[in-house]
């Protein structure tokens, strides 16, 4: 890719130095002038220009050779991620989308399952619409450690070679995909929102957020295999169960030295203060600042229970000490997008906005009715959360009889 | 104890405001600041060096512009710098980056623990970390949120490793790599001696022929992923005010919402 600027046609108006995100343009004498060694494509400016004076010369699909051997990877593989032996949602997740892949491909879905005695899991994943599953059971393979993982999946995908794998963007997820990516020297796109297949190139389109969201990037991965992308909870609908569906269980073993692991996990703690995980909740009810002191988040923490959801908080709550950093959502904490997200006393900083504003409905109670988040908001109210959140906590519990 | 800490130098999104009438991002005047979680990752730095001596590196990959990012970090407390600059290094995607910054590593001699922040704020892969140790083929430890113990007698580190559910306990012999999280630590001010000293400080340059790596695996050529097409995502549709007594306005959302959380 490379980007310039036409002289002819640059009037000089300073509207994409506003816009670049990375302050790489300059006007010198009345043109645009763009630093490449900052720039970094990301094609901002080019929106901006009223005079179409920037262009982008872009690798289109179509201008791709592609390598021959390439035609031997096949199938789509989905990491079926566990812990303590239960399947983690975001795997029934990429088996939706996988199938939908695998489908328009006219190839299998197939589940990759590491662990001790999960073979009963294994079935799951061919109910949830997997033809295969290759499975690893072993006590070394308990819980995650990221050198067996790793070993394990790069000896699977070298021996059976699937076209696409899809991870969840999950603590263990990022983590090991990202080591296996490097050894087998594949593309890897991480935090994918969107995935389709252009057939004609028979290639993996992967959109995914940058810059916290602000833009939106598709890429792809013309000249390697297999094409891998993690994926974010809660993007992909769920595959159904079909408890008629049929498929194969593929049992591969391998020999002590691709299970040793130079790291050691010792403990597992978890906290409980945390009812419902942030990142696997449909709901979620946040607190900021506008609370005003630590005690009041139990008008937080009882909306939360009352919806059966998660408790969230702003930078600003964790940052004063009134909930503890798991909690935190935004840039520096999590990114979550549920089905419903409710931002009590949230000014909407963007850093906020970005880890949370691709949630499906959002639901805004502020004092100021120039608050950010209102910007966002599916619903806002105007009004104090002190008198509002009591009596809609009421209210849903009747509803939902909670 | 021999420290690396890996920094890159990202735009300030705090600075970013959202235009009310149009919905997008003024992102006029945004300055360049180093990656909020790589601080974490040199007060850490600092920190074990305080504790158990030795010397901490700060390198980057990144334009000469970079430079004053790494500037900063010496004002710290930061040793030494060394900058990964070239124009061969543009376009590259997270293998060809983890390529490059594992080829500057093995430049820098021994080292005890290499240490980057969980992602970077403008492109949030968390892939770069995990990507150096697999190229070294060290130990990773992503996600750390508090370093109990270093035994720089047996050569090993116990440290917390933050999850979706609360934490890990994982013990991994040096080196080893580290990704840290915000919670590891409060990242400390400059001094003004830090400050003088950063003035100073000479920035080591290294560009692709200082490292041993192949040409070929480097930038956009090595590089397997490729972006295809940029855009600005359709913003959100103009919500909706909900107005009235807080008993009224509690009726109207649950009404509203009841098809979503039922």
């Amino acid at each position: 890719m490379s980007i310039r600027v036409i002289d002819e046609k640059c009037g000089g108006c300073k509207l994409c130095v506003k816009t670049c995100p990375f302050g790489c343009i300059e006007v010198v004498n009345k043109k645009a002038v763009i630093d490449l060694d900052k720039c970094n494509l990301c094609g901002a400016c080019i929106e901006s220009c009223k005079f179409d004076a920037i262009v982008l010369t872009k690798i289109s699909p179509s201008d791709i050779d592609f390598p021959k051997k390439l035609e031997q990877y096949k199938d789509v593989w989905v990491f079926c991620e566990q812990r303590n032996g239960i399947i983690q949602s975001v795997a029934h997740e990429l088996l939706g989308k996988g199938r939908e892949l695998a489908d328009t491909l006219g190839v299998d879905l197939c589940g990759i399952l590491l662990g001790e005695d999960v073979k009963g899991e294994a079935q799951n994943i061919i109910h949830r619409g997997a033809n295969k599953v290759y499975l690893v059971d072993s006590p070394k393979l308990k819980h995650y450690q990221s050198e067996p993982y790793s070993k394990v999946l790069m000896k699977l995908i070298k021996e059976y070679k699937p076209e696409i794998v899809l991870c969840g963007a999950t603590s263990v997820g990022r983590s090991l995909i990202s080591r296996v990516a490097i050894g087998i020297h594949a593309g890897l796109t991480a935090d994918c929102t969107g995935l389709e297949i252009d057939k004609e190139n028979r290639l993996l389109l992967q959109t995914r957020p940058a810059f916290g969201g602000n833009i939106m990037a598709t890429i792809i991965c013309p000249n390697h295999r297999p094409q891998m992308s993690t994926v974010r909870h809660k993007v992909m609908k769920e595959a159904q169960v079909n408890n008629h569906h049929k498929g194969k269980v593929i049992e591969v073993n391998y020999g002590d030295d691709v299970y040793s692991s130079r790291t050691k996990l010792l403990d597992i703690v978890e906290e409980i203060e945390e009812t419902v995980n942030l990142t696997e909740a449909d709901i979620i009810v946040s607190g900021g600042r506008g609370l005003q002191k630590p005690e009041n988040f139990y008008l937080i923490e009882g909306l939360a229970k009352a919806l059966g959801g998660a408790v969230g908080a702003s930078r600003a709550a964790v940052d004063a000490g009134w909930k503890t950093y798991s909690h935190q959502v935004g840039q520096t904490g999590k990114t979550v997008c549920p089905k419903v997200y409710i931002a009590c006393g949230i000014s909407g900083q963007i850093q906020h906005l970005v880890g949370m504003q691709s949630s499906d409905v959002i639901v805004a109670i502020n004092k100021d009715p120039h608050a950010p988040i209102f910007n966002v908001a599916t619903y806002g109210i105007v009004g104090d959360l002190f008198e509002i959140l009591p009596e809609l906590t009421k209210k849903f519990k009747e509803v939902l009889k909670r | 104890m021999n420290i690396i800490v890996c920094i890159k130098q990202v735009p300030d999104t705090t600075e970013v405001r959202i235009d009310p009438e149009t919905n997008t991002l003024i992102r006029s005047g945004v300055a360049c600041i180093v990656n909020p979680f790589d601080m974490y990752a040199v007060e850490e730095a600092i920190r074990l060096k305080e504790k158990f001596g030795g010397k901490v590196t700060v390198i980057t990959m990144g334009p000469p512009q970079a430079e004053e990012a790494l500037r900063e970090t010496i004002s710290l407390g930061a040793d030494e710098a060394v900058l990964i600059s070239d124009r061969a290094f543009a376009g590259s995607d997270t293998w060809a980056t983890s390529y490059t910054l594992s080829g500057a590593i093995r430049t820098l001699g021994d080292y005890d623990v290499i240490i980057c922040g969980k992602q970077a704020i403008d492109g949030d892969t968390a892939q770069v970390g995990p990507g150096i140790s697999a190229h070294l083929d060290i130990p990773q430890i992503t996600y750390v949120k508090k370093i109990e113990e270093v035994d720089m007698e047996k050569k090993y580190m116990r440290a917390e490793r933050m999850t979706e559910e609360g934490y890990e306990i994982v013990e991994s012999p040096l080196p080893c790599l580290i990704t840290v999280v915000k919670e590891i630590n409060e990242p400390r001010l400059p001094s003004l001696k830090g400050k003088m000293r950063a003035k100073k400080a000479e920035i080591k340059k290294i560009g692709a022929k200082d490292m041993d790596l192949d040409p070929g695996l480097l930038g956009l050529n090595g590089s397997p992923t490729k972006v295809v097409k940029i855009f600005t995502p359709a913003p959100r549709e103009k919500g909706q005010v909900i107005e009235g007594d807080p008993k009224e306005i509690s009726e109207k959302l649950v009404e509203l919402l009841k098809s979503d959380i039922l």
